[in-house]
C-alpha cells in the first residue's frame, strides 16, 4: 500500500560534485518494498519549484525501517534537496511504481551515471535468492559514478568509463564481459545505454528490463504526464513502469 | 455545517476535486477515505479511447505547471462498460467530465453517461486548451456554447455543470449565454492558455508548444473571475483554479462559489483535499458559522 509519510533523516552523504545520498528513517514500520520502486519527495521552501521530485531507492534495510535515496543534483529541485541535514524531516510518498522481477541465474545489472541508484537494492534481492549477480557499472568518469565499491559485496563488480579513469575504457557495451553468457538483464541509465543493451539482449534473445524516469508530476498515475509511447499505446512511466521490458516499447530498439 | 447544493446535488461538503487531476478517484484511495468528499470528477471522457498527446506533456512552471495531456481516456464505452463499476457505489457524488471535438460527441457521450444510474452530473468541458479540434474552440464563442449545451441539453436530464475556460476576453458572456441554454451550474476555470522554453535546448518545454497552466499562479484570476460571474449568473457557480489549502477555498466561496474543486495541489499532497475539508470545518468552528452557506458570495 502507498503511503506519505514524514521520514525523518538519519545520514547525509557527500558523493562528489554531482551527488548525494540522504538515509532516511520512516517513524514506524515501512512498507516493503521492490528493488526499482522509487519516491517522490517534497521540496519545502523552494520559490521555484512546487511539484515533488522523484527519487530512485538505492537500499533498503527493513529491520531499521531505513531506505537510502541517491539524489543527482540536476535543478533546482535536487539542489533545494541538497540542503537537508541530519535531523530534518523529509515529506515521502512510497512506494510507487512496479520494480524490477528479479528473475534469472546468471544475471547481469547495467547501470550507467545516477543509473546505478536502483541496483543496489537489485542486486541484494538477487542475493536473497541465492544468486550473485554480474554488476556492470559506467560512467564517463569514475567520478560520475556516484557508489562502486558497496555493490562488491553482492555481486561481481565491474566498471566501464568513457576516459578510462577507472575499470576498462570505453562504454558498458564495450567492457570484455559484457557479452558474456547471461540469462537476463537489468538496466538504468541514461536512454542511449539502456538502449544499446536493449538491442544486445534482443539479438541475444536474453529476458531485459530498463527503467524509465520520465518528467512526472504526481507519481501515482493521475496525472498522465510521464507517458512512454508503447505497444499497448501510452503508458504511465509512474505507475506501469518504471520498469519495463523494452520489446513492448514503441521506437526505442 | 459545511453541506451545500449544487442544482439537485446535495454535496457533504463543497470539496470536489478536478477533472485530470484524480484520475478515477482510486489511485488516491490508498492515501485518503475518498467518500469524505463533496464530489469527484473523474477524468475528461471522449466517444473514443484517446492517447492524448506526445510527451513531454508536463513543465514545472513558478507555481504553477504547464500540462498538454490531450484528453487522454479511455473512451465512454469502457469507461461504463468497465470503469463505472469500480466507482459506482462511492458514497459521494462522482461526476464525469464530458468532452469531445463535435457537438455529436459531447452528445453521444452525455447520453451514454445519462443512462448510469450512480452518476448524478456531468461537467461539459467546453474549455480544453490541449486538443486540435474543438474543446476550447467550443468554450470561447458564446453562440458555439450556447449552441452544444442546448444540444447536450436535449439528451441529458440530471445535472448539467459547464466548465468554462479563462482563455476569453469576457468569461461573464459565456457563463451568461450557457445558462441561458440550459445548464444548471457552472464550472471554472480550466487551465490558462501558457508557453515556456528551454533556453538551454533552445526548443519549447511540451511537445505541443502551448500547454494549460494551473497551480496557485493562476488562483487570483480565477478568483477574480469566479466573482464576475457568480454575481452575473442565477445558476450555482463551482470555483477552482489554484486552490491548496482551505483558505484559498474559502476565497472562491466567498467570491461566490457554491463549491469548489481542488486540481494540481492533489499532485502536490495527495491527501490535500481533506486537509482541506478540515480546514473548513476549523474556519467554522472558529468563526461560530453554523452553516457554511453563510459565507457563500459575501464578497
Amino acid at each position: 500500500m502507498k503511503q506519505i509519510t514524514d521520514f525523518r533523516i538519519v545520514e547525509r552523504l557527500q558523493l562528489g560534485e554531482h551527488y548525494f545520498m540522504l538515509k532516511v528513517q520512516h517513524p514506524d514500520t515501512m512498507q516493503p518494498i521492490q528493488p526499482g520502486q522509487f519516491v517522490e519527495v517534497e521540496v519545502k521552501d523552494s520559490r521555484e519549484v512546487m511539484l515533488r521530485r522523484p527519487i530512485s531507492i538505492h537500499d533498503v534495510d527493513a529491520m531499521a525501517n531505513t531506505m537510502s535515496l541517491l539524489i543527482q543534483i540536476v535543478g533546482n529541485g535536487t539542489r533545494k534537496l541538497a540542503e537537508l541535514k541530519v535531523g530534518d524531516k523529509l515529506n515521502i510518498i512510497y512506494p510507487l511504481g512496479n520494480g524490477f522481477s528479479v528473475e534469472g541465474k546468471r544475471p547481469l545489472l547495467v547501470g550507467g551515471g545516477a543509473g546505478t541508484a536502483p541496483l543496489l537494492h537489485l542486486a541484494k534481492c538477487y542475493n536473497e535468492k541465492g544468486v550473485r549477480p554480474v554488476i556492470l557499472l559506467g560512467g564517463r568518469t569514475a567520478d560520475l559514478i556516484p557508489v562502486k565499491e558497496p555493490f562488491a559485496q553482492y555481486g561481481e563488480l565491474l566498471i566501464a568509463t568513457d576516459d578510462g579513469s577507472m575499470g576498462e575504457k570505453g562504454m558498458v557495451t564495450q567492457h570484455s564481459r559484457f557479452a558474456d553468457d547471461y540469462d537476463h538483464i537489468a538496466t538504468c541509465g541514461p536512454t542511449p545505454m539502456m538502449k544499446a543493451v536493449a538491442r544486445h539482449a534482443k539479438e541475444k534473445g536474453i529476458a531485459c528490463e530498463v527503467s524509465l524516469e520520465n518528467m512526472m508530476a504526481c507519481g501515482i498515475g493521475a496525472c498522465l504526464c510521464c507517458v512512454q509511447d508503447t505497444q499497448e499505446g501510452h503508458k504511465c512511466v509512474c505507475k506501469d513502469g518504471p520498469v519495463f521490458d523494452p520489446l513492448t516499447l514503441n521506437n526505442w530498439m | 455545517m459545511l453541506e451545500t447544493k449544487i442544482h439537485n446535488l446535495t454535496l457533504k461538503n463543497p470539496v470536489m476535486t478536478a477533472s485530470g487531476t484524480f484520475g478515477y478517484g482510486e489511485e488516491f484511495a490508498d492515501f485518503i477515505d475518498l467518500n469524505r468528499l463533496g464530489g469527484i470528477v473523474v477524468k475528461g471522457t471522449t466517444g473514443e479511447r484517446r492517447q492524448g498527446n506526445a510527451y513531454p506533456r508536463m513543465a514545472e512552471t513558478p507555481s504553477g505547471m504547464l500540462n498538454a495531456v490531450g484528453l487522454q481516456n479511455v473512451g465512454v464505452d469502457t469507461f461504463c462498460e468497465k470503469v463505472y463499476d469500480r466507482i459506482k457505489d462511492l458514497d459521494t457524488n462522482v461526476i464525469v467530465n464530458v468532452s469531445g471535438s463535435s457537438i455529436e460527441e459531447y452528445c453521444t457521450v452525455a447520453e451514454k453517461i445519462n443512462a448510469l444510474e450512480n452518476i448524478p452530473a456531468i461537467e461539459l468541458n467546453i474549455s480544453c486548451p490541449n486538443v486540435k479540434k474543438g474543446g476550447m474552440g467550443f468554450g470561447t464563442n458564446p453562440d458555439m456554447a450556447a449552441q452544444v449545451v442546448s444540444e447536450v441539453r436535449k439528451v441529458y436530464d440530471k445535472t448539467l455543470i459547464v466548465k468554462l475556460t479563462p482563455n476569453v476576453t469576457s468569461v461573464v458572456d459565456i457563463a451568461k449565454a450557457v445558462e441561458q441554454a440550459g445548464a444548471d451550474s457552472v464550472s471554472l476555470i480550466n487551465t490558462m492558455l501558457g508557453m515556456a522554453i528551454d533556453v538551454e535546448r533552445q526548443r519549447p518545454y511540451l511537445s505541443t508548444i502551448t500547454g494549460g497552466l494551473s497551480g496557485p499562479c493562476v488562483k487570483p484570476v480565477a478568483v477574480r473571475m469566479v466573482w464576475q460571474v457568480a454575481h452575473a449568473v442565477q445558476i450555482p457557480v463551482i470555483g477552482l483554479g489554484g486552490i491548496t489549502c482551505a483558505a484559498d477555498a474559502l476565497e472562491f466561496l466567498m467570491a461566490g462559489a457554491k463549491a469548489v474543486e481542488v486540481g494540481t495541489a492533489n499532485f502536490m499532497d495527495p491527501t490535500v483535499t481533506i486537509k482541506i475539508i478540515e480546514g473548513l470545518e476549523d474556519y467554522c468552528k472558529r468563526h461560530k458559522i453554523n452553516d457554511i452557506n453563510e459565507i457563500i458570495g459575501i464578497i
